[in-house]
């Protein structure tokens, strides 16, 4: 059977599989959708990892993303969903514009570096403008009416987790593709020799604020999914430890794939709600043991493995 | 006539080392002009200034009756000017023939998102361009893993894809067997008359010399000593000491 095809067959089945689940089950369907909504902030991030670097303050555009979905939902008095949508994505989009000017000039532990500075400068700015951002306490986000239409709490959810699954699947598809574009092939001519991309006539700056600007509008969609399904919005949204935890779930997932950003959010979302259940004191813990593991024994993450199990399979 | 390339008064140092010391040189369209002189005379300085990798601190680059001095290398590549390395610059982690259809794409900016670099319409022509450095077997093999003669000629292949008004080669068949050399030496040429490039070759090799360029610049010092034809500038007793050692 054609590889692509096998491939196109465990994405079928994994969205069964999160459909059945939130039919089984519809607590699930507010983990699954933030783990989708990560999966999109996460998806960002492996988007970056193509020319080799790593934002360490990606969670500022999945805060700007949510903050603005809060701050349209307030003036309107809740607001309608795609509007809220809309607003996030254009506040991260001119969000990432402006921060990745001053950014991908850099490389490596600089680039990291500085996405972490502006991320915590934001983080201090959401905790100490009290009377606009609701300081630590964070601001409510009405539920939003979708298309005009007002909801019930489950049929919301029910909604929301439809409606993350499937801009999953189609930010995950234009991802695919402009990854195999010149444009996204570009990226990887970042990583390994800039200096032939310059002797070819084309900007390394250029090629990686185009990609630095599609990552920040993946993070600010995650953020508007996750401000709807939570109802609230706090700086802890945009705080380090949320930007560490993007960079976790891409590498557990397989830093250079796009299946493996939604696969890798699902398995993190899982083992910590569950090791946060079973063993409330040590999910950390438990977290950074899964983080070892992988990194030592499955460096390709959950798709390398899955590769490394077709591969064998196949003559 | 106005030459293609006119470099005038050219100056650069490193330090206490002069790498450039008023250097004037017009290459004219349609030629092949050869660089020889001794390690560290400042051949492939020279080739960093025209590309722009260097700004010089005095002098001018004049490319078409442009003022290109001192622009960035994408610039300069833009304008029509593309490089072959001393030591290959490749993508390693693309294949052979990707590293081609990136530098094809980048002809048009590689502005579309959603065209697929595999798919591009350029392909046949850049498959048909590997098969002409004769490497169409290893079209599909990862840059990296090629021998150092491959990586050299897929490195100027690239060159060649960005179809360039001027070439310039720093040691074009460096790492590449003695038996072939000649053979990839030959095609090239014939490439470069079909698409009417100009060349420019950094060459220690003085039968490549004698055989490929229509005249030598001789550099030494950080200084061009003499412009002729190879069997003129071969004959200088200078030169044949200095630079040929015998």
């Amino acid at each position: 059977m054609p590889k692509a095809l096998v491939h196109r067959g465990v994405i079928a089945a994994l969205v069964v599989l999160a459909l059945t689940m939130a039919w089984a089950a519809p607590w699930s369907q507010v983990m699954l959708t933030l783990a989708l909504a990560k999966g999109l902030a996460v998806l960002g991030v492996v988007v970056l990892l193509q020319a080799g670097q790593v934002s360490f303050g990606h969670a500022m555009f999945f805060a700007a993303g949510a903050y603005a979905a809060a701050f349209l939902g307030k003036a309107m008095g809740g607001g309608d969903l795609v509007l809220l949508l809309l607003a996030g994505v254009l506040c991260s989009a001119l969000f990432g514009v402006v921060v990745g000017v001053f950014v991908v000039g850099y490389r490596y532990i600089f680039f990291g570096m500085l996405n972490l500075a502006f991320s915590m400068v934001l983080f201090s700015l959401l905790e100490k403008l009290y009377h606009f951002t609701g300081g630590s306490d964070g601001m409510r986000v009405a539920r939003p009416t979708v298309l005009g239409m007002e909801m019930e709490r489950a049929s919301f959810e029910t909604l929301l987790f439809l409606l993350t699954l499937t801009l999953a699947l189609v930010c995950g598809w234009l991802v695919h593709r402009y990854l195999r574009s010149p444009l996204g092939q570009a990226l990887g001519a970042i990583k390994s020799n800039e200096t032939r991309l310059e002797y070819l006539g084309v900007s390394a700056r250029q090629v990686l604020l185009v990609g630095y600007v599609l990552s920040a509008v993946l993070a600010g969609l995650g953020g508007v999914l996750v401000a709807a399904m939570q109802g609230l919005v706090t700086p802890a949204l945009a705080f380090w430890v949320r930007s560490g935890e993007f960079v976790f779930i891409a590498i557990l997932g397989g830093a250079s794939n796009v299946v493996g950003a939604f696969a890798g959010a699902f398995v993190y979302e899982f083992v910590r709600s569950y090791a946060a259940a079973f063993a409330a004191d040590i999910w950390q813990l438990v977290l950074g043991v899964v983080l070892l593991v992988v990194i030592l024994f499955a460096p390709g993450g959950l798709v390398g493995m899955y590769r490394g199990i077709v591969e064998r399979r196949r003559p | 006539m106005t030459p293609l390339l006119a470099v005038s008064d050219v100056q650069i140092r490193f330090g206490g080392v002069v790498a450039a010391d008023g250097v004037n040189l017009d290459i004219n369209a349609g030629e092949r002009l050869a660089i020889i002189g001794p390690n560290g005379a400042g051949k492939t300085t020279f080739l960093n200034i025209c590309t722009g990798y260097l700004k010089p601190a005095a002098g001018r680059v004049l490319f078409e009756g442009r003022d290109i001095t001192g622009l960035p290398p994408r610039s300069i590549t833009r304008l029509g000017i593309a490089r072959a390395f001393q030591i290959p610059q490749l993508f390693l982690e693309h294949t052979a023939l990707q590293n081609l259809l990136l530098a094809a794409a980048a002809r048009e900016r590689i502005v579309n998102p959603f065209r697929i670099l595999d798919r591009i319409r350029e392909r046949t022509e850049m498959l048909a361009l590997l098969e002409l450095v004769g490497l169409a077997d290893a079209a599909d093999q990862e840059a990296g893993g090629l021998p150092e003669g491959s990586r050299k000629l897929v490195d100027i292949a690239i060159a060649l894809a960005l179809r360039p008004r001027l070439l310039l080669l720093d040691e074009p068949t460096s790492g590449v067997s003695s038996a072939e050399k000649f053979q990839i030496m030959d095609t090239l040429v014939k490439a470069l008359a079909q698409r009417d490039v100009t060349a420019v070759f950094v060459e220690h090799d003085m039968e490549m010399v004698t055989r490929y360029a229509d005249r030598v610049a001789v550099w030494n010092g950080g200084q061009v000593q003499m412009v002729d034809t190879p069997a003129a500038v071969l004959a200088d007793p200078d030169v044949r000491r200095e630079v040929v050692g015998v």
